[in-house]
């Protein structure tokens, strides 16, 4: 490998498909114990080295190195075409990349898993455009988020188990969608397909959140309220937030890497990353 | 979408298809035939066939309405299940056909076949023949949706394909050397279980017998689409990658609804054949299974209920104006094909639910009492 | 001595040698004539030969036919050996003169004047000529004695007469003698073959007759070995089927070196025919490629640049057949003098018509559709029930008679290979379509804004370009050009309402093997698919090999879904 192993302790479960709960996450349960890997090829929870992916000789990504902590929130700014959602699709599985590493919990190989690994392992995404299933009620939504067995033949039953209805419960209660839990999710507002959507990523209960721009068409309320929503998930879990939005980066108040033509030009604070000369040229812009 | 298994629309088709199962042969035999509800002796197989060709819709409609996977192929799992159950009646005919001989059917001995071919091995026995009429088309649609759906060939794609795919089986079951009959496909059929075919008898219990595979089919769809694994389906058909990275393996879900439904669709072909006396490869034809697909779209896709109503409704039609003017008939279908995509995307229960719903919603302006919900 | 030929009369009508009996009873009849006026005949015999010589000199200082008055003088012996040996001696001449009187034996006109007895060929109410000159001299006696025929004489008939027409005036006729020589092997026609080589000019002849000279020395038993080795080697470069019949007949007690050669010849030519087998196929490959290029360009445009599913496109294939038969028939009934020119004039005719149903289908249905892919699959298979039915009705479900304009029609050979004019013409014409069409896309101000429409519709509009208009424009621009295949296609496939359905499938398969959107992908597939289709019938059959093919493209699209030249980016993704 290219780059130096960041250092810490080697303390995660083999192929961990997410060791922390909702339950934990709700403050039900206290977090359970994190177990070492002794395979663990580095302590970070996001490992990307390297990475490149060029269309049709374009390159969308160009030797992007990025590193992110358990229970770390990063965000990730950067002008159009800078990579972001192309890095997204990388650690999600939806494009391999042409060449270099991208570990998940130091032992997991993102380029060789499909998307459906990939979500089992823990990893959760949010779309830019909110997408929930618009057929199903907002329950339904939910339910099928859930971090249940997600094979087919396990899935031909009826009705609910107490667990899932608790879990629902609490789920619908924390991005306040209670009242419309029967509606449709057409039927929603922007802002509500958002909350929904978060909310069907809390409930795959995942170890790394990846979130793109999730303060779009919210009001300046919603927008507050997603950035305390999203620190409180950052206790005990990982998050990559894309924002455009500097008020919003500034109010999640975490390391910022700033992104340009596929590579990592500057990262660091927020008023660090803004006071640099390189990253006001390309992206504040004058 | 209701959540539970038989819900009011279900219901009510349950109820009629029971009451047609009963009715229907009881107004056949039972009244004289100058009784204005008689129903006459041809009815029967014809109304069958029916019953069998809504069967055959209400697994189209699991793989289009549920899975938004649109087949163009699905006559060539019919015709499968059909030519399993027309080699059982061939070798039921024993030494009765024109040839005498007691083994191989007379079109083996026309073309000079030494010995039963080993594909024909076994299906004098009903029990192995029945398992044929599910297992063959089940394993060529696993097959085929296992590459399909693990490529993630979807859309216009898949239908080209499955286009493709009766089409290759129409050329190759027309070969003689493919020892099915070529051409002429197996027909000429004596008895079943020891029943003969042509007789009235038999006729009314292949009719009850389809109306309750029609009965059976729908409920293990309908049970299938309102379980969880039918939301998750209904997810991959709205937005397949949001399920993905949902961590739902969609090939997987996918392939279970197609080869469910190719099975389902081998069981209509077979209760078809000794309905209509004959299985010949024209049933693989592509435009026989585009024909098909209408069917569901007129009577609501994403509904089965609708799928069933469109079957029978088109078919009758279908009678009604090949007796009439059989001119006409082609014009009819495409003007259906035409209207039914353009002015009515729901289909008729589609348009059967916003008539309620409108007369619902303005019953102070409209005084007339609206049914009970 | 004299040789007398004129036309026959009806009563001695020409018959060919073979038909014995028939003949026999006529030559008797004339020779009952002959007794009655026999002192006339005696006379003009006489007069005959007197001018004969006369003639004769005046042929030979001119250079032309030799002396034959020693050779027909044998034939007023009367006896089978001299009249044969007679008939060789001519062949061996191979002067037109000869011919004439070896036609005129095998008709049973030649006969015997009176003493000197000159050989005459009489004939009722007309002249005869000179033998040597064919000169007219004298009325016809009455009646004279023939000359005599047994199977023998009329065997050596047959070998002068075929001997002889090697040296026919008409090349066409020389080829053709050559051709039989070289079936029939006889021996005897060697000293003529020599003869007629020597002389022959056109090289395409001389070949024949060298090759018809080396078929027989090939088994003649006491030519050369170095002879025969040569004539083996003349065989095997004339590699076809019966050069392999010719070297396998070699007999069994010929030269080793000889029979080494043969074989070796017979493994060559097989080897070369095999190749111009594989060649042929390439060549029926080709036309079937074209075919389908045809069928399936227009797709490419609605289905490929615009993304719409049109299963109605067969029928505007159809419709342009039609087109070519109202076209045609017009011209039959008003201007049968222009029927060279139908094609001609059914071209725009097609492309405007079913430009215009397709403009009209897109107007009135797939406007609603767009972006519903499979919606538009189905209205569209609805659109096309309807005009298949349309056509039934107005022209009957049977097959039109579409006829080939003169320079359409018959074939040529190339090698070994054997190519039509149609299919000739029809690859010329896909490929004339394909490139119009790429320079209409690449060069054009409308293939400009279809690309701009295709790519970003809203962009599109927003800089100011009609995008209905340009929609219902591709989509015409597709149909027209589906209906100026069908133009073609009414060349070589039968013209009927279901025209269009045999081609749908195969179409779509096209369009999606070589990849949506890329007419060069289009272009490689169809001759693919086609070539591939014609070199796996010899060994699977026509059903299965095309069978196979449908099973190849159905694992090919799983593993490349998008095409063998999918476009690649970011774009395509979603």
């Amino acid at each position: 490998m290219a780059a130096p192993l960041p250092e810490g302790p080697k303390t995660y479960e083999i192929k961990s498909p997410g060791v922390l709960s909702l339950e934990a996450e709700l403050g039900i349960l206290s977090p359970p114990e994190v177990v070492a890997d002794p395979m663990a090829l580095t302590s970070a929870l996001l490992y990307l080295d390297n990475i490149t992916v060029s269309f049709d000789g374009f390159r969308a990504l160009n030797a992007l190195s990025l590193v992110i902590g358990e229970a770390e929130m990063r965000a990730i700014i950067g002008p159009n075409g800078a990579g972001k959602t192309t890095m997204m699709d990388v650690i999600t599985g939806k494009t391999r990349p042409n060449a270099g590493t991208a570990l998940f919990a130091g032992v997991n190989d993102l380029t060789r898993l499909g998307e459906a690994e990939i979500a089992n392992l823990g990893i959760g995404r949010k779309f830019q455009t909110p997408t929930v299933f618009d057929m199903h009620t907002v329950e339904d939504n939910i339910l099928l988020a859930l971090r249940e067995d997600r094979r087919a033949f396990r899935n031909i039953r009826w009705g609910r188990t107490p667990v899932e209805r608790e879990r629902i419960e609490a789920l619908l209660e924390r991005v306040r969608l209670k009242d419309h839990r029967h509606r449709q999710a057409a039927e929603l507002s922007h802002g509500q397909k958002q909350w929904l959507e978060i909310g069907m990523l809390l409930a795959q209960e995942p170890r790394l959140l990846l979130v793109d721009e999730p303060a779009a068409g919210m009001t300046d309320q919603e927008t507050a309220d997603t950035a305390v929503l999203l620190r409180e998930i950052a206790k005990t879990r990982a998050v990559v937030v894309v924002e455009h939005d500097m008020t919003f980066v500034r109010d999640l108040d975490v390391k910022v890497t700033v992104l340009h033509e596929g590579s990592v030009l500057a990262e660091g604070p927020l008023d660090q990353v803004s006071a640099d000369e390189r990253v006001i040229e390309v992206y504040l812009g004058r | 979408m209701s959540g539970r298994i038989i819900d009011r629309t279900g219901g009510i088709f349950i109820a009629i298809v029971l009451l047609a199962a009963v009715l229907i042969p009881a107004a056949n035999l039972l009244l004289p035939p100058g009784h204005p509800l008689h129903v006459p002796d041809y009815m029967i197989p014809l109304l069958g066939k029916y019953l069998c060709y809504a069967l055959l819709a209400v697994a189209i409609d699991l793989v289009w309405g549920y899975c938004g996977v649109l087949s163009l192929g699905h006559g060539a799992f019919f015709a499968l299940g059909g030519y399993a159950m027309g080699m059982y009646l061939m070798r039921q005919i024993g030494p009765r056909g024109v040839y005498g001989n007691p083994v191989l059917p007379d079109f083996m001995v026309f073309l000079n076949y030494k010995e039963l071919p080993w594909f024909w091995q076994g299906f004098d026995i009903f029990p192995y023949a029945m398992l044929m009429v599910v297992l063959v088309p089940g394993a060529l649609a696993f097959v085929f949706g296992w590459f399909a759906f693990r490529s993630r060939v979807t859309g216009v794609y898949l239908s080209i394909i499955t286009q493709a795919m009766t089409f290759a089986l129409m050329l190759a079951f027309f070969r003689n050397d493919m020892g099915f009959g070529g051409n002429n496909g197996l027909t000429d059929f004596k008895d079943i279980l020891g029943f003969p075919v042509q007789a009235h008898g038999t006729r009314i219990v292949l009719f009850m017998l389809s109306a309750l595979a029609l009965l059976a089919g729908y409920l293990v769809c309908r049970a299938l689409v309102t379980s969880k694994y039918g939301k998750v389906l209904v997810a991959v058909r709205d937005t397949e990658s949001r399920t993905r990275f949902l961590g739902y393996r969609v090939e997987n879900y996918k392939l279970l609804a197609w080869t469910l439904s190719a099975m389902i669709a081998g069981v209509a072909g077979a209760l078809y054949v000794p309905q209509v006396g004959i299985i010949n490869p024209s049933e693989f034809a592509p435009s026989q299974s585009i024909e098909m697909v209408i069917w569901v779209a007129v009577g609501g896709r994403g509904t089965l209920v609708g799928a069933a109503l469109g079957a029978v409704l088109v078919n009758a039609g279908k009678t009604w104006f090949t007796g009439l003017m059989p001119e006409a008939w082609l014009f009819a279908l495409g003007a259906l094909f035409v209207v039914v995509t353009l002015f009515m995307p729901k289909g008729v229960l589609g348009l059967w639910a916003q008539l309620t719903r409108r007369l619902k919603r303005a019953p102070s302006a409209v005084p007339t009492p609206t049914p009970a919900e | 001595m004299a040789l007398d030929v004129s036309t026959p009369s009806p009563e001695a009508a020409p018959a060919p040698v073979s038909a014995g009996v028939a003949r026999h009873r006529d030559m008797f009849r004339w020779i009952d004539a002959y007794r009655i006026g026999r002192v006339a005949a005696a006379i003009l015999g006489l007069v005959v030969l007197l001018a004969s010589a006369g003639f004769t000199a005046t042929a030979r200082a001119q250079g032309g036919d030799p002396d034959l008055s020693a050779i027909t003088a044998r034939f007023a012996a009367d006896s089978y050996n001299d009249t044969a040996d007679a008939l060789n001696a001519l062949s061996a001449t191979g002067s037109p003169r000869a011919a004439a009187i070896v036609a005129a034996h095998a008709e049973g006109r030649l006969a015997v004047a009176p003493a000197p007895r000159p050989a005459l060929v009489p004939t009722a109410g007309s002249t005869v000529g000179s033998a040597a000159t064919g000169a007219a001299a004298s009325p016809t006696p009455p009646g004279l004695p023939a000359v005599r025929a047994n199977n023998r004489v009329r065997r050596a008939i047959e070998a002068a007469a075929g001997a002889l027409s090697l040296l026919d005036p008409d090349p066409a006729k020389r080829r053709e003698a050559a051709l039989a020589v070289f079936r029939a092997r006889d021996a005897a026609v060697l000293p003529t073959l020599d003869t007629a080589i020597a002389r022959e000019s056109v090289p395409g002849v001389k070949a024949a007759l060298e090759q018809a000279r080396a078929a027989i020395l090939i088994g003649k038993a006491d030519a050369p070995e170095a002879t025969r080795l040569a004539a083996v080697e003349l065989i095997t470069a004339r590699g076809d089927q019966d050069a392999i019949g010719l070297l396998r007949s070699v007999p069994a007690d010929a030269p080793a070196a000889v029979k080494a050669a043969a074989a070796e010849g017979v493994t060559r030519v097989e080897r070369n025919l095999q190749m111009w087998g594989v060649a042929q196929n390439v060549w029926y490959g080709l036309s079937l490629g074209s075919v389908l290029l045809l069928a399936a360009i227009g797709l490419a445009i609605t289905f490929g640049v615009m993304g719409v599913i049109n299963m109605a496109h067969g029928e505007m294939v159809m419709l342009g057949a039609y087109t070519t038969f109202v076209v045609q028939d017009i011209i039959r009934t008003h201007a049968p003098h222009l029927f060279d020119w139908s094609l001609a004039f059914a071209l725009p005719a097609a492309f405007v018509f079913t430009g215009l149903v397709g403009i009209l289908i897109e107007r009135t249905v797939i406007r609603w559709l767009y972006g519903r892919a499979l919606e538009t699959l189905l209205a569209t298979w609805g659109v096309s029930l309807i005009l298949q039915q349309a056509v039934r009705s107005i022209f009957g479900p049977t097959n039109q008679e579409v006829g080939a304009p003169s320079w359409m029609s018959g074939a040529f050979q190339l090698g070994h290979l054997s190519i039509t004019y149609n299919r000739m013409w029809i690859i010329v014409f896909s490929l004339l379509v394909f490139v119009a069409l790429l320079l209409l896309l690449r060069r054009t101000s409308l293939g400009l804004y279809v690309r701009a429409v295709t790519q970003n519709r809203r962009m599109a509009a927003a800089m100011g370009i009609r995008t209905g208009r340009i929609d219902a424009l591709t989509f015409g621009l597709g149909s027209a050009i589906a209906g100026i295949a069908g133009v073609a296609l009414s060349q070589i496939d039968n013209v009927s309402p279901n025209l269009g359905q045999g081609y749908i499938i195969d179409s779509f398969l096209v369009v999606v093997f070589g990849g949506v959107g890329n007419l060069w992908g289009t272009l490689v597939a169809a001759f693919t698919l086609g070539i591939a289709n014609k070199l796996l019938e010899p060994f699977a059959g026509a059903v299965l090999g095309k069978i196979l093919l449908l099973v190849f493209i159905i694992l090919f699209i799983q593993k490349r879904p998008r095409g063998l030249f999918a476009l690649k980016g970011r774009a395509v993704e979603s």
